[in-house]
Order: structure tokens, then sequence, then C-alpha cells
């Protein structure tokens, strides 16, 4: 599978990334690379193997419904940029 | 409009009643202060490890199974990557290819025919915060309170046909959900939410047209205005030879319409991928059967019940099993008063109608199921009358003082001793010498007049059959 430009500048747009027109053409080269390196797995044949979610052996962990201390309102917003009131502030999003 | 078909499917999303969060320790409590019951787990910040709250996922599992639904033996958490502020973490834990449960189904009643609606999935994920947006000033507010409550999503297949059948679904269910006690479904503080995916076709069309997905309807009221609203926009663009647009929407109360809603919109590519913190699910057979032991009976099947238990009417049984606790009550009340109608009439009627005025509910009540069997008894017993009977009742409502302790006090117990009777009623003949006489020449209208001098004598506690036996008697 090969990665055009276009696949570089819809991912950095999901991820909210700016991206120079030169970084664009090394990205695309760059995950080209990697996705045919990966690529290699395919050879594999897979036809009875159910696909592996989580690599660990280990499921079921669960905690019990008990409440516990929460964090001051002061240390919550310790590494906020801005805040109002107890409220984080953010740039308006707009519905 | 006759010849369109409506299709819509909905996604309810509801907060689970557990203590603490889904993969935190912080309280689920609603309306404290902003910020007040965040950790660094539900802040998403690095390094935390999420566990998860077994309470939660028996509540998933409970309400798969009060929707006939399958329980997946195998169940993984994914993340739901977007941005969004209400979103710490820049991804949602939420359930992509294994939710906890499946194929399910719901039966209602529409237009007076069954009706079986299909349930996609049931699945668990974490709430969000909350956006408090400025009035003036170009900013937004966060509270992560929320964040990381659980909620089960459950969404329907694309089955209901009107919106009249809509907001029966999801009354139906609110009632279901009510019942297994898994939420306490409050639209009002947004325990329960509802989105819902519409369309319209040609009848008779097997292809679905575009849909629009809409959200922000706060109440059944506004589900059901926001859904017609939106149905008869499609039509009238259809009709208009126009396309419907694939897009979110968001119901405006205020404007009473729906609107578009762009922010969303652009990226619905959430590239889930399991959640790497949290391991896999394994909910077997014995896990099911366990949880299966606290479904309580629904209220469909307790309806039929009620019908062939206690041969009360169909309207009595739906009334009665609207909630659980109503039922519960009825039931305790015929326990010790085995007259099944005369408890659903004073049930449905005075409890009602003081439950209503007084704003209360069957978990605030003062009268219990005792007091209000203790005080039928009396009424059969003619120790008070029908009439008293609402004035006790009132009172005891009131007060949460037993019928007893209410009719010593006003002295209101009915006098039906027949010697003490025959005492006042031969004092009463003695007093109006010209009516008694009256009566003995066939004045039918003078019995009246002393059955009235006793009642004032007696201050309105005699019982009335037996006077007016006793004086018929009497003046023969």
């Amino acid at each position: 599978m090969d990665i055009t430009k276009k696949d570089v500048e819809y991912i950095a747009k999901l991820a909210r990334l700016e991206v120079s027109e030169h970084e664009k053409e090394t990205f695309t080269e760059q995950l080209g690379d990697i996705l045919n390196y990966v690529k290699v797995l395919e050879e594999l044949n897979t036809e009875d193997i159910s696909p592996t979610f989580h690599v660990f052996p280990v499921k079921n962990v669960f905690r019990s419904d008990q409440i516990k201390e929460s964090l001051s309102p002061e240390e919550v917003l310790q590494n906020a940029p801005d805040q109002e009131n107890g409220f984080f502030k953010v740039p308006r999003v707009i519905e | 409009m006759s010849q369109y078909e409506i299709v819509i499917g909905l996604e309810i999303h509801l907060e689970l009643r557990t203590k603490s969060k889904i993969f935190c320790s912080c309280p689920t409590t609603f309306g404290d202060a902003p910020n007040t019951h965040v950790c660094p787990v539900c802040l998403g910040l690095p390094g935390v490890l999420p566990v998860l709250n077994k309470k939660a996922l028996d509540y998933a599992v409970l309400t798969g199974l009060a929707l006939n639904c399958d329980i997946n033996t195998y169940s993984k958490f994914d993340r739901k990557n977007y941005f969004y502020p209400d979103l710490p973490k820049a991804y949602q834990i939420s359930q992509y290819d294994f939710p906890v449960a499946q194929n399910g189904n719901l039966r209602i009643q529409s237009n007076g025919e069954p009706r079986v609606i299909g349930i996609n999935r049931v699945h668990l994920e974490e709430d969000a915060g909350k956006l408090v947006h400025s009035e003036e000033g170009d900013y937004s507010l966060v509270d992560y309170n929320r964040t990381g409550v659980p909620l089960v999503e459950i969404v329907t297949e694309p089955d209901l046909r009107s919106t009249e059948e809509a907001r029966g679904f999801l009354e139906s269910l609110k009632k279901i959900l009510l019942y297994t006690g898994v939420s306490d479904c409050k639209m009002e503080e947004g325990s329960l939410r509802c989105d819902a995916n519409v369309s319209v076709r040609l009848k008779g069309e097997t292809e679905l047209g575009t849909k629009t997905e809409l959200k922000n309807m706060n109440s059944f009221k506004a589900v059901q205005k926001g859904l017609e609203f939106e149905v008869e926009r499609q039509i009238s663009r259809l009709e208009k030879g126009e396309r419907i647009t694939q897009e979110t929407l968001r119901w405006d109360e205020g404007s009473a319409q729906t609107v578009s809603m762009r922010s969303k919109e652009e990226a619905h590519d959430y590239r889930y991928f399991p959640e790497p913190d949290l391991v896999p699910m394994e909910i077997g057979a014995p896990m099911v059967e366990e949880i299966r032991k606290t479904l309580p009976e629904l209220p469909l099947a307790k309806r039929e019940r009620f019908i062939a238990q206690y041969g009360i009417p169909e309207y009595d049984a739906e009334i009665l099993t609207s909630t659980r606790e109503m039922a519960d009550y009825f039931e305790e009340c015929v326990k010790i008063f085995p007259d099944p109608k005369a408890v659903s009439n004073w049930l449905m009627g005075e409890l009602a109608r003081h439950m209503n005025a007084a704003g209360l509910n069957f978990y605030n009540i003062k009268i219990a199921p005792q007091h209000l069997a203790d005080m039928l008894e009396m009424l059969q017993q003619g120790k008070i009358s029908g009439k008293m009977a609402k004035e006790v009742f009132a009172d005891m409502f009131a007060s949460g003082k037993t019928a007893g302790q209410v009719v010593a006090e006003k002295g209101l117990e009915q006098i039906s001793d027949r010697g003490v009777l025959e005492k006042i009623i031969d004092e009463v003949i003695k007093k109006h010498p010209g009516p008694a006489a009256d009566y003995r020449a066939r004045k039918e209208k003078a019995l009246g007049f002393l059955v009235g001098q006793v009642m004032k004598v007696t201050r309105g506690s005699a019982n009335p059959q037996m006077v007016n036996e006793i004086l018929r008697d009497k003046l023969k």
C-alpha cells in the first residue's frame, strides 16, 4: 500500500499538526517505508488464527465501586494554561 | 406526506448509577462545584492506569439482559480519537467491535399494535466533561466532573417508523431501565440522553434514504418535536427535488428548529484502536447467570401477572406497573388487605393525587403500605365511613400517623355501637316530638330531619345506615 501526499495531509489534519511542503514529502516517503516494512507480515498464513488485541494473557482486572478522594481544585487546575472560577478556560468552541 | 416512510434509529446514552467513576475512584455526584471530582486518571495525565469498575460492567450486562441481548463472552475497550476540549485525553475510552452486548430487542405497543424494535448493541464507555460557553468573550469553560462517569450506549436498529413510535420506544426503554435500577434516567440532569438517526424514503423503497443525525433533545417532548421538525424538513426538501445532506444537526429548543453542527461534523474518522491500558473482559456464563439473578421482573411481565393474579383491569395493571416502586407498594398492601381492586383504586386515586400535589414519590412519602392497608380494613369494618376515610387518609399522608391514631385524635371513629346509638336516638325523638309524629303519620321527609339531628349530636360520626334502621324501628 502506497502512502500519498494526500494521506499525509489528511492524517496531519486529524492530528492537528502543521506540516511544511518539504515535511509532507519526507513523511510520505517515510510512512510508506514503514508500511512496506510491516508488509512482510502479510507473507504469513493467518487463516485459522484469531486476531490479537492484547499481547498479555491477562483478563478481567476490576476494581470495586468505592470512592476515594479526588484532587483539590488547586491541584486540578495547576497545569491549566488559563482558568476562571474553578473552570478550565479554553478558546471558544462553537457548536 | 403519506407517501413517505419515516425511518428512525435511536442512540441512547445512559449514565450508570455507580458511586464511583468507570476507571477511577472519583465520585459521580451531579451538580457539585466544577472540577472537584477529578483525579489524574480522569484528567488523562501521563503515567496513569485506568482500572474498570466492576459495578459498571455488571450494570452494562444487566442492561443487555433486560433488552434480550446476547452477552459477548469476549469484550474489550477501544480508543475513539477526536479533539474536543470536553475530552482531556483527546480520546474517549469506548467499545468498537466487541461491545458487552448485542442483538437484542424491546417489545413495545405502538398505536395499540405490538412491535418489536431491534437493539443493535449495548456498550460501555466513559462520559465526557461539560462545556459552558461564555455569554460574552471568545472562550469556553470546562468542568471535568462528568468526565469518566460510566455510560452505556444503547443503539437501536432503524426500526422505528414514526415520531410517536420513537417517543413511545424511549418511554418503554426508560421504564425498563428504571426497573433494573442501572440508572436514575433523569433526562433533565443528562443521565438519559438521546440522539437520533433520521431518514425518509418513498413507501415501497428498499434502500434507506440519506440520514441526518439529530442531537441535543433533552426531554421526551423535545425528542418528538425535534424528530417531527426534521422529518418535515427532509420531506419538503425531497418534494422540491433537493437532496438531503448527511450531517449532524442540533435541535434548538428556543427557535424550535434543527441547526447544522459543523464543528463535530468535520472529523468522523475516529481511528479506533484497542485500548492498551485496559485488559479485555471475559464475561463467562457463571458471571452472566450471577447478574441475571439481579434482573427484576420487567414491566410487561409484571403487568400480565397483575391481571392474572389479582384479577384487576388491564388499565389498573398498566398504571400500577408504571414504576417498580408503585407495583411493590401495591403488592405490599394487598398482602395485608387482600382486596386488590380496592387497593388499586386508592393507589391510583387518593394516594396519587396527594403525591402529585405534594411533589413526592414512593421513596419519600410517609404513609407506609401497612398504614393504607389498616385504613382500608377500618373502612371495610365500618369503623369509618367512606367520606371520613378520605379525611383520615389526608391526615395520614401529611403526618405519617396510622389510621387508628388519626381516628382516635380527631374523635372520628364511627359510632356503630347499637346501644350507644339507641340512647342518642331516644333523646332526639324526645326533643323533637313534632317531626317524630310526622314520620309516624307517614311523612317520609321527617325522617331526614331526625337523622340530621342525630348526626349533629354525634358530630357526623354515627353510622348513617344504622341510624336510619334504628329510627325506622322505633317510629314504626
